[in-house]
C-alpha cells in the first residue's frame, strides 16, 4: 500500500489565514478533524486518501489557522469554511465531520450545502435534545481529566501521547487546540441553540456515525441528532467511544465508503 | 504605610481532608452547616470590627463555591461594616468583574457603599482565580479583556454625571447608563488591581493610578513586579494615590511557640485541597504556559508556595510570625527586599485559628507592631508629576 503524502498549505480566506492539509490524489473530500486533530497523519484519513483527494483544514483557531476576536462560535466558524470551499472551487464534494468538526459542517449545511454530495456526521456535538437539567454532553471541562479520559475512549490505551517526545511547536497546536475549543464551546456549552430549528434546511443525504461506547454523548443522542436531519441515516460502531475513527478506523470506513460510493 | 486585616473567611469544620477530593466548586453543600456558618460569619465580621476599633482597616474578598472562603457577596460584607464601623477603610479586592453579568450593578453597589461610609471604599477588581470560572460560567480565555472592558465601563459610569449614556463593547451592552447613587468620592474610590506574573498587565494598572496588589508570592518575584509598576506609574489622582500591595500571612503572639503554632493554624490556606482542572480551566493561562503544562514543569499558578517548611516561607516573606518586634523586624525587612511597598494586607486569619487567638494576634499588631512600622515611607512611583513636585 502507497501511503499518501501530506501537503501543506496556507489559504487567506478573506483576511484569515487557514492551514489546509492535503492528501492522496483522488476525487476531493472534505474533512473536518475533531478538536484535538488526533485525525492529522492518522490510518483513517491516509486509507481515506487511498479513493480521495482528502482536503483538512483547521478552523480558525485550530492548528495553526488565525483567529479573530470576532469569531466566537462555531456558526462562525462555519461561514469561513464555507468561504474556504469557494475559494477552493469545490463543488459537488462530500464532507465529512468529527465531533467539533461535525458540528461545523452540520453548521454550514444548514447555511449553504450546495456544493455538497454527501455529509458525514462523526460523533458531532452541535445540538440539544434534552430540557435545561438534561446533560445530552457531558461536561468535559467540569471534571477530572481521568474520568474525562474514560468517557472519550473505550481504550484509554489509546488516547495516551508521549508529549515529552513531541516539539514545542506541536506542543503548542495542542494547547491551541484546547483553547480554542473552549473559547468557541464554552457557553452554550456544546451547542447552537439555533441549529435544531435549522437542521431541517439539509438536502444533503447524510450519514451520522456513533461510536457505542462514546461516554461523552450517547448514542441515543446521536440517534436524535440524526432524527433531526430528514433521511439521514443512523449507524454505529461496536468498541468504540467518542472517536470512532481513531479508535476502529475500518469499522469506521466500511459504512462511509459505501455511503459516500 | 497602612494596615490591613483580613480573613478569607474560611469553613474550616469539614472531614479530614484526605476524605475529600476538593474543597472546591464541587464539595456538597450538605457539609455546610448553616449553624456553624451563622456564627463564622460574625465572628469574622466582629474580627474586622476589632481591628477597625484598633485603627485597622479591613480588606475583604469573595469566592464562590469553596470551603475556603464563604464570603461569597463581598458587598454584602462590606456594606454591613461601612455601617457597623466608622473609622477604617473598606477594601473589596475584589469584584469579580470578568465574572459578573452587570458590571454597572458592581459600580451602583460600590457607589451605595462608598456613599455609607462617607467616603472609606476603596474598589479592586480581579480577573478571578481559575477555579471561580467555573461557578461563574465565564470563558476561562477571556477574563482579562473582560476585567478591563468592565473597568473602563464602571468607571465612566462613576464619573459620567450629565445623565444616560449608552455602551456597546465586546462582552457587555447597557443603554440609558445613569448612576444613582453617584460615588462619595471624588473623582471616584481608587482602585485596585491584583496580578501575579503578568507585567503588561501590572504596568496597565500603575499608568492608571490604580493599586497593585499581590499575594503570597516569593520576595524576589514582589520586587520583581513592584519594580515593574513603580517603572510606569501615573498620579491620575485617585483618593490614595496609587502605590503597591502585598499580603503575607501574618501572626503576631506573645511567645515564640505560640507565634509559630499560630503560623502553622494560618498554612491550612496555602494547602487547600483542589482538583487539577480547577486549578488550570482551558485557556485561562496563555499557551506558552500550557506547553509547560504538557511537559509537566507548570501545575497551575498558586502552587509555588504549597507544602513549604514555615522557616522557609519566613524567609520568602510569605508568612511573617513571632513576638512584636520580631513581627516589626520582619516587615521593614520584606519592605527592603521588594523595594518599599504602601500596603500590608495581613491574612491573620485561616483554617482553625480560634477568635481568642486571631484578636490576639490582631490586638498584639495593632499595639505593638504597627507603630513601628507605619511610618515607613509611601514608594516614590517614577512619574513626571511626583518628580516635578
Amino acid at each position: 500500500m502507497t501511503v499518501a503524502e501530506r501537503i501543506e498549505n496556507v489559504v487567506n480566506v478573506h483576511g484569515i489565514d487557514i492551514e489546509v492539509r492535503t492528501y492522496g490524489t483522488g476525487s476531493p473530500l472534505v474533512l473536518l478533524a475533531g478538536e484535538e486533530q488526533l485525525e492529522v497523519d492518522s490510518p483513517f484519513v491516509k486509507e481515506l486518501a487511498r479513493d480521495h483527494k482528502v482536503i483538512m483544514p483547521s478552523p480558525p483557531g485550530f492548528g495553526v489557522s488565525g483567529r479573530p476576536d470576532w469569531l466566537t462560535s462555531p456558526d462562525d466558524l462555519a461561514y469561513i469554511m464555507l468561504d474556504l470551499m469557494e475559494i477552493l472551487g469545490l463543488e459537488n464534494v462530500p464532507v465529512v465531520g468529527c465531533s467539533l468538526g461535525g458540528w461545523i459542517a452540520a453548521e454550514m449545511a444548514t447555511k449553504n450545502d450546495s456544493s455538497f454530495s454527501r455529509l458525514a456526521l462523526i460523533g458531532a456535538y452541535g445540538v440539544k435534545v434534552g430540557g435545561p437539567f438534561d446533560v445530552d454532553i457531558q461536561d468535559l471541562w467540569i471534571q477530572h481529566p481521568s474520568k474525562v479520559t474514560a468517557m472519550k475512549w473505550r481504550d484509554v490505551e489509546k488516547s495516551k501521547r508521549d508529549y515529552a517526545s513531541m516539539a514545542d511547536e506541536q506542543l503548542s497546536v495542542i494547547a491551541r487546540n484546547t483553547e480554542s475549543f473552549a473559547r468557541f464551546c464554552w457557553e452554550p456549552y456544546m451547542h447552537n441553540p439555533k441549529l435544531k430549528h435549522r437542521l431541517h434546511r439539509i438536502a444533503t443525504p447524510t450519514l451520522v456515525i456513533w461510536g457505542e461506547n462514546d461516554g461523552v454523548a450517547s448514542t441515543a443522542y446521536g440517534k436524535a441528532y440524526a432524527g433531526l436531519i430528514e433521511g439521514a441515516e443512523f449507524t454505529t460502531i461496536p468498541e468504540a467511544g467518542h472517536y470512532p475513527q481513531i479508535e476502529q478506523p475500518d469499522a469506521v470506513l466500511k459504512p462511509l465508503r459505501a455511503f459516500l460510493a | 504605610m497602612y494596615a490591613w486585616h483580613f480573613t478569607e473567611m474560611p469553613y474550616p469544620n469539614l472531614p479530614p481532608l484526605d476524605t475529600l477530593p476538593t474543597m472546591r466548586v464541587s464539595i456538597p453543600s450538605k457539609l455546610f452547616d448553616p449553624k456553624i456558618g451563622a456564627d463564622l460569619y460574625n465572628r469574622y465580621l466582629d474580627e474586622h470590627m476589632l481591628a477597625d476599633e484598633l485603627g485597622l482597616n479591613m480588606l475583604l474578598n469573595e469566592h464562590h463555591q469553596t470551603a475556603t472562603c464563604i464570603n461569597a457577596c463581598a458587598p454584602l460584607t462590606a456594606a454591613i461594616l461601612a455601617r457597623q464601623t466608622s473609622k477604617g477603610r473598606i477594601c473589596i479586592l475584589g469584584n469579580p468583574i470578568a465574572n459578573r453579568q452587570d458590571p454597572i450593578r458592581i459600580a451602583e453597589e460600590m457607589a451605595m457603599i462608598d456613599c455609607i461610609s462617607r467616603g472609606r471604599l476603596d474598589v479592586g477588581f480581579v480577573r478571578g482565580v481559575p477555579y471561580e470560572v467555573f461557578a461563574a460560567n465565564s470563558n476561562p480565555t477571556q477574563t482579562v479583556e473582560r476585567l478591563w472592558e468592565g473597568i473602563d465601563l464602571v468607571s465612566k459610569a462613576w464619573t459620567h454625571t450629565e445623565g444616560p449614556f449608552n455602551f456597546e463593547g465586546q462582552f457587555t451592552h447597557k443603554r440609558a447608563i445613569n448612576l444613582w447613587p453617584r460615588p462619595y468620592q471624588t473623582p471616584h474610590p481608587a482602585i485596585w488591581i491584583t496580578g501575579s506574573s503578568d507585567l503588561g498587565n501590572i504596568k496597565r494598572a500603575a499608568a492608571r493610578g490604580f493599586v497593585f496588589a499581590t499575594f503570597l508570592q516569593p520576595h524576589e518575584k514582589v520586587k520583581w513586579m513592584f519594580d515593574g509598576y513603580r517603572s510606569a506609574y501615573n498620579d491620575t489622582g485617585l483618593p490614595g494615590g496609587g502605590g503597591t500591595a502585598y499580603m503575607p500571612l501574618v501572626y503576631t503572639a506573645d511567645s515564640d511557640a505560640e507565634a509559630e503554632a499560630g503560623a502553622r493554624e494560618l498554612c491550612w490556606y496555602l494547602d487547600a485541597k483542589s482538583e487539577p482542572q480547577y486549578r488550570n480551566p482551558p485557556g485561562y493561562v496563555p499557551v506558552e504556559f500550557n506547553v509547560q503544562a504538557l511537559k509537566g514543569t507548570f501545575t497551575g499558578r498558586t502552587d509555588a508556595m504549597r507544602k513549604q517548611s514555615i522557616e522557609f516561607l519566613k524567609d520568602q516573606g510569605v508568612l511573617i510570625y513571632g513576638k512584636p518586634d520580631d513581627v516589626a523586624k520582619q516587615i521593614k525587612r520584606l519592605y527592603d527586599l521588594v523595594g518599599g511597598f504602601d500596603h500590608l494586607l495581613m491574612m491573620q486569619q485561616a483554617g482553625h485559628l480560634s477568635t481568642e487567638r486571631t484578636k490576639r494576634s490582631i490586638s498584639l499588631f495593632a499595639k505593638e507592631v504597627y507603630p513601628q512600622v507605619q511610618d515607613l515611607a509611601r514608594t516614590r512611583p517614577l512619574n513626571a508629576r511626583v518628580a516635578a513636585e
